[in-house]
């Protein structure tokens, strides 16, 4: 077995190939995303419901388009730092002397779990549903709150 | 688990005819249709569209369906992920001319509007019974 003897520096990436790895992966991803551009939008968890979260300086709001699914069929917990959106959507049968000319609605059951970008305070999150649009407010715990920091002029 | 999974269903952007004079993306809301001997029945996914911002329209047998969306997040907010996208619905529809005009009903609950469009009289379909003579 031959030995080679390491020398740090030589090529400038070993001292953490996994950083060099990571930094390629970020520029492949640049790269690919400079040729299929998504209309401003991320890509998507491919989880139902799709969420949009948003945050200002107090809360974070999470809000799920979940039409025809009423408010006591949607579960919202949290747990540890995370958010879970489990449900079910129900499309009831018509009855049996109905003929279908078009079919695009679907049924069925979701569960999602969210990972959230700051501490909230998990007493305090309400969620509310208004024309089939689920809004979730979870306020941010008070040492995650943006603190001004005023300048005294001496 | 045997019960069906939802999946993600991106949403179907459209451009439709005429000038938009309102900004923003137009979508074509999901809809089952179906035909009773009695009525045709239209079912569409409308999220975000409150009772009054829906225009629903029937013309020349051409039925519209218009959605205006009356939400969005605050003005202080920052989105840190957004999977999908707000905007106007639009769809429409070719209906043959069986449609009793007066007597059309429509329902919003969750985001789901149900358009009932009943046949006129003339064309429901009659069974005719044969009388052995």
């Amino acid at each position: 077995m031959a030995l080679i003897r390491w020398t740090p520096g030589l090529m400038g990436w070993e001292r953490d190939p996994f950083a060099e790895l990571e930094r390629m992966k970020r520029e492949m991803d640049r790269l690919i995303g400079a040729f299929f551009p998504t209309r401003g939008l991320g890509r998507t968890a491919g989880v139902f419901p799709a969420v949009n979260i948003s945050e200002d300086a107090n809360n974070i709001y999470v809000r799920a388009e979940l039409p025809g699914i009423k408010a006591e069929d949607i579960e919202i917990s949290i747990e540890d730092n995370s958010l879970i959106i489990k449900g079910e959507r129900k499309i009831p049968e018509e009855g049996e002397n109905v003929t279908y000319h078009r079919r695009e609605r679907e049924g069925g059951i979701f569960r999602r779990i969210i990972s959230l970008p700051t501490k909230i305070d998990a007493d305090k999150v309400t969620a509310t549903s208004k024309n089939g649009v689920l809004e979730i407010v979870l306020p941010k715990a008070p040492e995650s709150k943006p603190k001004q920091i005023e300048v005294k002029s001496g | 688990m045997s019960e069906k999974e939802m999946q993600v269903k991106e949403k179907a952007q459209i451009t439709t005819e005429g000038e938009q004079l309102k900004e923003g993306p137009v979508f074509l809301p999901s809809v089952d249709i179906f035909e009773s001997p009695e009525a045709i029945t239209i079912v569409a996914d409308l999220p975000g569209v409150s009772p009054d911002k829906l225009n629903i329209d029937l013309r020349d047998n051409e039925l519209t369906i218009e959605g205006e969306v009356d939400y969005n997040i605050g003005e202080d907010e920052k989105y840190l992920l957004q999977e999908y996208e707000i905007g106007k619905y639009y769809r429409k529809f070719a209906l043959s001319n069986v449609i009793d005009q007066s007597k059309i009903s429509a329902t919003m609950t969750d985001g789901v509007l149900r358009l009932v469009l009943p046949k006129v009289e003339a064309v429901k379909p009659r069974k005719i019974e044969v009388k052995a003579a």
